[in-house]
């Protein structure tokens, strides 16, 4: 299982039976793929739908049907499309159940930065900051380092994409809790040592005494 | 009932320097054939309102590659390398908006509101130079309405009098933009008789748009 599957499948774990939830592109899209048996899922495109579903065979794609980063979708039976307004409406107003989002950097109060690095990559923020300030719950899927570096660090050098706190950090090595007293480390990855997560964190993780090891579904 | 327009007739009316909405996510909802004409007709200066430039040759990502564009407001503009390219050469201007802050700015503008708040953006780049107020207790963000000199949206449907009818995510800011400009000008995939659009099928009213092109050309 390569970091990103067992990432995808650790934050799959944390879907709810009949809630409505936004997968960010890239990484996060993946998590669809992995929703526990049994439960009824709705997931959310900013551009506009609940209950898209996967891509159709070739040739049978709907030029008016795509997710959020232009590819093309299915639509469940039981979808329904509406306008951005409608759909910020979902995300700002506290319809949206969860919102899974990758990440550039996450700070020890638990703050996001994904949508610019200064000088290098300006692609701007699309309907990151009003999911993160909207959502009812925030989980960031990245990898827990950049070329080496960490990307879970004591204060954000890039700008943030929201004050709020997101809810829970997923890696490859680790789950991570933003709290009041700091970051809590909830669980290590299959067979990664506490030690290891601490070294490849930029900040000072709290470690509880009941550590536990990442469920990542079947 | 009212005429249709070619597309070359639908960009003659928008002016060089002119505040252009445009509908589309990322060329999914967007007016192809008046965005082509447009190009065509060697528009300049336009300032661009759209969610997102596409990508190059895509959607308003021809304008942008024309050299139609010297101001662009979006949300997003990572998926196309030209306009970043002309943004860091200051070619081109651009002011980044959250998505969901643009579409309700642009609501406003329609629906004769000053702006909105919001606390999206609040303490991040996005809120700077905003003004802060307080509600219950809570900080928000004023954000000014958007309103423009032309709308240029695409519906899959129209009937005579312009009543569209819009498909799956291709809606997205189009009916937003038809209400919040001087002059709305749209497009459809197919032009119907009067009566074929049930009244409570309509997303947007006909009377809200100024001209209607005509139907695509028979291959």
């Amino acid at each position: 299982m390569d970091s990103k599957e067992l990432i995808a499948r650790r934050v799959a774990q944390e879907l709810r039976n009949n809630t409505l939830v936004n997968l960010g592109i890239g990484l996060p899209t993946l998590v669809a793929n992995y929703v526990p048996p049994g439960l009824e899922v709705y997931f959310q495109s900013e551009n506009g739908i609940i209950g898209f579903g996967a891509r159709p065979p070739e040739g049978m794609e709907d030029v008016h049907l795509t997710d959020a980063g232009g590819a093309f979708v299915s639509a469940r039976p039981g979808a329904v499309a509406f306008d951005s307004a409608t759909s910020f409406a979902l995300i700002r107003g506290g319809h949206l159940d969860m919102t899974v989002l990758g990440g550039l950097q996450v700070d020890r109060h638990g703050r996001l930065a994904n949508w610019m690095v200064p000088g290098h990559l300006v692609p701007g923020m699309g309907g990151a900051m009003d999911l993160v300030s909207g959502a009812r719950r925030v989980i960031v899927a990245m990898n827990h380092t950049q070329k080496g570096q960490p990307k879970i660090v004591d204060e954000l050098t890039l700008p943030a994409t929201s004050l709020r706190p997101v809810t829970l950090i997923v890696t490859e090595m680790a789950v991570i809790e933003p709290t009041e007293t700091g970051l809590v480390l909830r669980e290590t990855a299959p067979s990664v040592m506490v030690e290891a997560v601490c070294a490849a964190t930029g900040t000072i993780l709290v470690v509880p005494n009941d550590v536990g090891v990442m469920s990542v579904g079947n | 009932m009212r005429s249709a327009i070619t597309p070359a007739a639908a960009a003659n009316l928008v002016p060089d320097g002119a505040t252009v909405m445009v509908g589309g996510f990322m060329g999914v909802g967007s007016p192809h054939r008046i965005i082509k004409a447009l190009v065509v007709r060697g528009v300049r200066n336009l300032t661009l309102i759209a969610n997102d430039t596409a990508r190059p040759g895509v959607g308003v990502g021809k304008l942008i590659d024309a050299g139609c564009v010297s101001r662009v407001i979006a949300s997003h503009i990572g998926t196309n390398p030209e306009t970043q390219r002309r943004m860091l050469s200051a070619e081109i201007e651009v002011e980044l908006v959250p998505q969901g802050t643009l579409a309700e700015r642009i609501r406003a503008g329609g629906a004769g509101l000053g702006g909105v708040l919001t606390a999206t953006g609040l303490g991040t780049m996005a809120g700077e130079g905003r003004m802060v107020v307080q509600v219950d207790g809570r900080d928000f963000l004023i954000e000014p309405a958007l309103k423009a000199d032309i709308a240029l949206v695409a519906a899959r449907s129209a009937d005579y009098i312009g009543n569209l009818v819009y498909s799956l995510t291709a809606r997205n800011f189009n009916p937003l933009m038809a209400m919040a400009a001087t002059t709305t000008i749209a497009e459809a995939n197919e032009v119907v008789p009067l009566g074929v659009l049930s009244p409570d099928m309509i997303h947007t009213p006909g009377v809200l748009i100024d001209y209607l092109v005509e139907r695509p050309q028979l291959i």
